[in-house]
């Protein structure tokens, strides 16, 4: 069943890195710059590692910044959920898309995930690695970025409860894209805490 | 002991054991405390079902489990769930895996229930290889579930007798669940706690990639007991020939996460025959890794050297003690053999005589 001129073909095929378009460039096709398997917004991952590098105090930040936002439940609840969710969603994308290159997934898990986000994986993994990293730490499908992940460790161990990346997150819930996590986290937070307050009334 | 066989009719389905989840015979030599082999079939470029069954015939029998590959490397080959369908029918154990690159929920909730319908015991669950890396690199990459939400999917049906929604299943796969664990790419640190998580969502078996670095693995095992977690599932170990050192070099330079150290292909490349030293260090690394506490057993990945893998096996010795065994019979096997009879009486079928009298059935 061996058949040696097959895997001779397979050797003579040219993988370098994005494979598919270096092949097709090969050829003399005309591909367009930037053909990437995965959606690309940028070339640079300068901002992207800065937040991993100091994943710890953009930990410290959200705290407070949930926190302000879950005191202001009131006047989102005045003006209505749903009338405020177009604007906050257009400062999150921009504010997350800038510091984590955010996908503006909508079940934001920077903070289980060392401040690296998981949807620019592109294998979307939400719970570590897969098994094709390089050794040079950098992604197998886009052979010039740094991992999400070997990031996402490496952010995590500076964070005070960085052990959340040890949690199995659930799968994507794919009807959330484009909404805002900021406003459903706090909407889900004055939920409980009202619920709370019930049950020691009770 | 339990035997392999049904004690009270040998012709029978397996009788569920306590405290196992699947009836197959994989999961009861594990938990028996042998040394498990496993090994990949060559998922055939072809409509014929004939292909199939040589592949698997070079198995035959002394081969715990066989891997249905899901389009591995994101070629397109015969699917998993037909090989899976093809195995079952002839009394093979394959294990089923499913890569969540090309299939979303719901098709691999479908697929689950489908797989066990037909015999399947066994399902690995993995992520998949991107879509760069195959044939078609202009497909579209699902990746909805990661191998960790889809462990936790099939366990959830299995355990809950639940879909993902919530909604009830009538009767749930009862199925052993399978990962894959990769020790020999970064972050490093990371990988004995990826496992843990694994295990976590539903993880009782799990295979490597292809160790070459004996060393690097006795470290990932070394904090896996530390981490307790050999106790809570069975490591496979994936090992394989190398056909020549220009094999290896071009497997390190080209297939991300195949870790091979220089020393390897150093030995290789001084070899007078490189394929019979391939050979032979397959079977000096099995005969390392069997003796590192915690290895429950090996996966012979041997792509295009499938007829090796038997030498390789009977050579390291890794069977030595097991009991035989007798192939057991689907819960479906009689309503088969029934209908092949009537196949072979060559009754004639009457359409609008039987119409008829089908309209008149009561209901």
């Amino acid at each position: 069943m061996a058949e040696p001129k097959a895997a001779g073909a397979a050797e003579a095929k040219i993988v370098k890195g994005n494979a598919a378009a270096a092949a097709k460039a090969a050829t003399g096709a005309f591909t367009p710059s930037g053909v990437s398997p995965s959606r690309r917004s940028r070339h640079k991952y300068t901002v992207r590692l800065w937040a991993v590098r100091n994943s710890r105090f953009l930990e410290w930040f959200y705290n407070r910044f949930a926190d302000m936002f879950l005191l202001l439940h009131p006047l989102w609840k005045a003006i209505g959920y749903s009338r405020v969710e177009r604007p906050v969603t257009f400062v999150e994308r921009h504010v997350k898309g800038f510091l984590f290159d955010c996908r503006m997934c909508g079940q934001c898990a920077l903070s289980s995930t060392g401040m690296s986000c998981p949807m620019n994986c592109p294998k979307q993994l939400r719970n570590g690695p897969c098994g094709g990293v390089r050794a040079n730490g950098n992604c197998e499908v886009e052979p010039d970025m740094p991992c999400v992940w070997v990031q996402a460790w490496k952010g995590s161990q500076n964070m005070t409860k960085g052990d959340a990346i040890l949690n199995v997150q659930k799968p994507v819930n794919q009807s959330l894209r484009e909404t805002s996590s900021w406003l459903r986290v706090t909407a889900e937070a004055a939920a409980r805490r009202e619920a709370q307050a019930k049950e020691n009334q009770a | 002991m339990s035997p392999d066989y049904n004690p009270h009719d040998p012709g029978a389905p397996l009788d569920p054991l306590p405290g196992h989840s699947s009836r197959g015979r994989l999961e009861r030599v594990l938990r028996r405390g042998e040394f498990a082999v496993t090994a990949e079939l060559n998922p055939p470029d072809s409509a014929n079902p004939q292909d199939v069954y040589e592949r698997a015939a070079i198995f035959d029998g002394w081969v715990d489990g066989i891997n249905a590959v899901d389009a591995s490397g994101a070629n397109c080959h015969m699917s998993s769930v037909g090989i899976c369908a093809l195995l079952t029918r002839m009394g093979y154990a394959p294990i089923m895996q499913i890569a969540c690159r090309d299939k979303n929920r719901i098709a691999i909730q479908g697929d689950v229930l489908g797989a066990s319908a037909m015999g399947v015991q066994n399902v690995m669950c993995l992520t998949g290889d991107g879509v760069q890396a195959g044939d078609q690199p202009g497909a579209k990459p699902v990746f909805d579930l990661d191998c960790m939400s889809l462990l936790e999917t099939v366990r959830i049906m299995r355990d809950n007798s639940k879909f993902l929604s919530g909604r009830k299943l009538t009767t749930p796969p009862q199925v052993f669940l399978g990962a894959a664990i990769n020790p020999f790419a970064p972050p490093y640190d990371f990988r004995p706690y990826r496992l843990a998580k694994k295990i976590e969502a539903g993880a009782q078996f799990v295979q490597s990639q292809y160790c070459f670095d004996v060393p690097m693995f006795r470290e990932y095992m070394k904090k896996v007991r530390d981490l307790g977690l050999n106790e809570k599932c069975f490591i496979l170990v994936g090992v394989g020939p190398m056909a020549s050192a220009k094999t290896a070099r071009w497997i390190r330079s080209n297939v991300p996460g195949i870790h091979i150290p220089d020393s390897i292909i150093t030995r290789l490349e001084g070899a007078q025959d490189q394929k019979k030293e391939g050979k032979q260090l397959c079977i000096d690394i099995i005969n390392e890794v069997k003796e590192i506490e915690g290895v429950s057993g090996v996966h012979v990945m041997a792509y295009r050297q499938e007829e090796y893998v038997a030498e390789i096996v009977h050579e390291s010795g890794v069977l030595k003690g097991r009991q035989p065994w007798k192939r057991e019979t689907l819960p479906t096997d009689a309503l088969v053999a029934s209908r092949m009879e009537h196949i072979r009486e060559g009754k004639e079928e009457n359409q609008q005589e039987m119409a008829g009298a089908a309209a008149h059935h009561p209901h």
